[in-house]
């Protein structure tokens, strides 16, 4: 069932523009919350990765950035969903996510200096812009709770101040 | 009326004067689910802004090499204007937020 929308997801995370939409198969609330924060998890990570790695200020403030950000979205979504009584639920999505994200990982492990913060930064431009592009025409439109739909419609927000903020970083390193 | 009560009327007839020209506004910009609420605000010189951050996350109020407020979350930054004209201001976090102030002399 929910094959269909991970298919379509991982062909984002290839290609970067699938037509998330046209999926057929909706995924549930505790589907949705499991794959909001899967993605904010996974940023962390590659955030620290960057701040032990980077010698760049400009990087390492970008990094640290992400890290205080997803983890105060990631906070108020874990609040939000012990007062909903939503229990996330893992699914074939946050996995693709996180198997996608462990392969960028151990390709960035291999990169000092300059190359890996270029490569760091060109994933956070990409990773970013697939995540919103999920949000936008997968995960808000699904979402059935209003406050859940309402957390993911300001985390776009914030996600979208993101990419933007990681292309002027990655605009700088040129 | 006595003497007394005049020099206290006096005294708080002085008190009045001086606070006069400090009257400057203190103008109050929420941030509100990453919108900057009024977006445009007219000011003058000696006015101060303040910024009421209701978001989690960390905001700044940022005039590439003029000024820079950083408004954590749930909290409130203010700032006192010093110079005339009109400045677009961003969120160096997030620079799909905007605002834009006008400062008369």
């Amino acid at each position: 069932m929910f094959t269909r929308y991970t298919a379509a997801l991982a062909a984002l995370l290839l290609v970067g523009a699938a037509p998330f939409a046209r999926a057929a198969d909706k995924p549930t609330d505790p589907q949705i919350a499991h794959i909001a924060y899967t993605a904010g998890v996974l940023d962390i990570e590659a955030a620290k990765q960057a701040i032990k790695t980077s010698k760049n200020k400009e990087v390492v403030a970008f990094a640290k950035d992400m890290e205080r950000d997803h983890e105060a979205v990631n906070k108020q979504a874990l609040d939000l969903v012990k007062k909903l009584k939503v229990k996330p639920e893992d699914n074939a999505t946050s996995q693709a996510l996180t198997k996608a994200a462990e392969e960028e990982r151990a390709k960035l492990a291999k990169l000092k200096g300059a190359a890996f913060d270029k490569a760091y930064i060109e994933n956070e431009v990409a990773y970013h812009k697939q995540v919103n592009g999920a949000l936008e025409t997968l995960l808000i439109p699904s979402a059935s709770n209003a406050e859940l739909k309402s957390l993911l419609e300001t985390g776009l927000k914030i996600f979208q101040g993101h990419e933007q903020h990681a292309e002027h970083v990655a605009g700088m390193l040129k | 009326m006595k003497a007394g009560a005049l020099i206290r009327l006096s005294w708080l007839a002085a008190l009045a004067l001086t606070a006069a020209p400090a009257a400057a506004a203190t103008i109050e910009i929420t941030i509100d689910k990453l919108v900057f609420s009024p977006a445009t605000v007219e000011a003058k010189v000696g006015d101060t802004i303040e910024w009421v951050n209701k978001d989690v996350v960390a905001h700044t109020a940022t005039v590439k090499g003029v000024w820079e407020v950083l408004i954590p979350p749930k909290k409130a930054a203010s700032l006192t204007l010093k110079a005339a004209g009109a400045v677009d201001y961003f969120c160096r976090f997030h620079p799909n937020m905007k605002g834009h102030v006008n400062v008369a002399p």
